[in-house]
């Protein structure tokens, strides 16, 4: 099952290290990663393999958004099908 | 495969623009839980329910946190309890509190379907019922509860017209600031399947037991004609048709998955752009997006009416089963200072389901109510969709006061209405008969 990462806030130093750090500890593979920075604002999405993750999508969600909190950013993990739904036909 | 900007504009929807689900609704047929007794026919419709949607309340939630995507209300709608009590109906408020019980006990906001059908006539069971429902509402929390009095096919009940508007009063009445009126409709043409509140019930026509879901994003749409100041309204009417396919996939992905999950039948996704009063978003700012300066002045009808048909166009395409109500709009009259009812009524012949949470003077003679509920009525009869009307009458208010219901319910300032009478009128009873083009077979 593959899942959404989007972060976003102001741009710093290891942003990508702590959130992938996070992944690797949850068991999380980093399929495919984009990024970029407008003006000082940092924006990166990843789609991220959660199948061998043993906890459910909801808390891990929930464990990224405190994590975001710590390092000052929004991060959001949410199913594909998501996005899938929205923007495919 | 989606992009970067499809998964920034989804975000944004949710978090800038308040895109969300408006509800998750399970209905559930009470029909096997008729029993010998009113008690025992209580405790066994509160088995049933408690049973049944044990896990509806988890389940959204745990949806909700997945897609990260807002679920605002989960509700369960039941079978119109006037056919499960129809052997005691004096007695169906025991019936009520157990549903008020099971809905406080599931941690639902809202359990729809203490309701009667009597568009035809009103039976002698039904008279009996009827006359509970002040009562119910007085003595529940969370029961919703509604009254279907007319439709294209069979006319206008106009004895049950008369009934509705002596029972608003009496509700009125019994209830803080009328609250209870907050949580009673009467439709013409009401619909079996319909996940909104106050007028959700689950019809005999329907299964056992099914998810509807209705989506909400005013805001997203209002968003999206932000970026298209100059376009024409056939343009317009598009990015609308697009923006709405988007919203109500995600009501479909939702509900299939929630179906999925809980072990019953998806029903149908409603294709409203209902707004959630809560998060502060309105269907009036999309109409003054699209160049009206106040909603309620000239111009407000054909805006609504082309919004009201771009969204289902959008929205058709999107799910595979569409139901509800479908097109309806509320537009809270919260905006009211901009709004008069007449507008309001006008605005109900192109898409709105009706007059909803419409506070009105404390001393409005019943007979008024009843004739404010028969020119609805008559709207949906003769244009063959569904109508319907919430009015607070609030006691001791009057017009520029304020009712404040709170939370889902929202607040309402109080209308005028004309004082002119229209007692004689309503005491004539009877039927207003079908209109000629109702006889299509």
């Amino acid at each position: 099952m593959k899942a959404v990462v989007t972060v976003t806030g102001t741009d710093r130093k290891g942003i990508i290290a702590q959130v992938s750090a996070f992944l690797c500890e949850k068991n999380i593979n980093i399929l495919d990663i984009s990024q970029t920075i407008l003006g000082d604002q940092f924006a990166m999405i990843m789609i991220v393999d959660v199948s061998e993750c043993e906890e459910d999508l909801a808390s891990v969600a929930a464990a990224a958004a405190e994590m975001g909190k710590d390092i000052g950013m929004s991060v959001r993990v949410q199913h594909e099908d998501i996005f899938n739904a929205m923007h495919t036909v | 495969m989606f992009n970067t900007t499809d998964v920034i504009e989804t975000i944004d929807m949710i978090e800038k623009e308040h895109l969300d689900i408006r509800t998750v609704t399970m209905g559930i047929s009470l029909l096997p839980c008729i029993r010998g007794s009113a008690r025992q026919t209580a405790e066994a419709v509160y088995g049933r329910v408690t049973t049944l949607a044990e896990k509806l309340v988890p389940t959204a939630e745990q949806l909700s946190r997945e897609y990260g995507i807002p679920i605002v209300n989960k509700r369960v709608s039941v079978t119109p309890v006037s056919l499960i009590t129809a052997a005691f109906p004096e007695e169906s408020p025991l019936v009520a509190r157990a549903l008020d019980r099971a809905a406080a006990a599931l941690g639902v906001d809202f359990l729809g379907g203490y309701s009667a059908l009597v568009h035809k006539a009103t039976a002698d069971y039904e008279k009996k019922f009827l006359s509970t429902i002040p009562e119910a509402l007085a003595t529940t929390q969370k029961l919703c509860s509604s009254v279907n009095v007319g439709s294209t096919r069979s006319g206008i009940n106009m004895d049950a017209v008369k009934r509705v508007g002596e029972l608003v009063k009496e509700t009125a009445e019994r209830t803080p600031d009328g609250l209870g009126c907050a949580k009673f409709v009467a439709f013409c043409n009401a619909v079996e399947d319909n996940p909104f509140m106050a007028g959700a019930f689950h019809g005999t026509g329907e299964a056992d037991c099914v998810i509807n879901v209705g989506v909400s994003g005013p805001g997203v749409v209002q968003h999206a004609l932000s970026f298209a100041p100059e376009a024409d309204l056939t343009e317009a009417a598009e990015l609308i048709k697009r923006t709405a396919f988007k919203i109500t996939r995600a009501g479909q992905l939702v509900a299939k998955e929630a179906a999925r999950r809980l072990g019953v039948p998806f029903g149908v996704v409603d294709l409203s752009l209902a707004p959630t009063p809560a998060r502060g978003d309105s269907v009036a700012h999309i109409l003054e997006e699209l160049g009206l300066e106040r909603v309620g002045g000239h111009g407000t009808t054909a805006a609504l009416a082309m919004l009201n048909d771009a969204v289902k166009k959008g929205g058709v395409m999107a799910s595979s089963r569409v139901g509800g109500l479908s097109g309806a709009f509320m537009i809270h009259a919260v905006q009211a200072n901009a709004l008069t009812l007449e507008k309001l009524e006008a605005m109900t012949c192109v898409c709105s389901v009706g007059l909803d949470m419409i506070a009105i003077p404390g001393d409005t003679p019943a007979s008024t109510i009843s004739a404010i509920l028969a020119d609805e009525a008559a709207i949906g009869m003769i244009n063959g969709k569904t109508t319907a009307v919430r009015v607070i009458p609030a006691p001791g208010k009057k017009v520029g006061d304020t009712v404040n219901f709170g939370g889902l319910l929202g607040r309402a300032p109080v209308m005028p209405v004309h004082t002119g009478s229209a007692e004689k009128f309503i005491s004539r009873g009877g039927i207003l008969p079908a209109p000629i083009h109702s006889f299509k077979n």
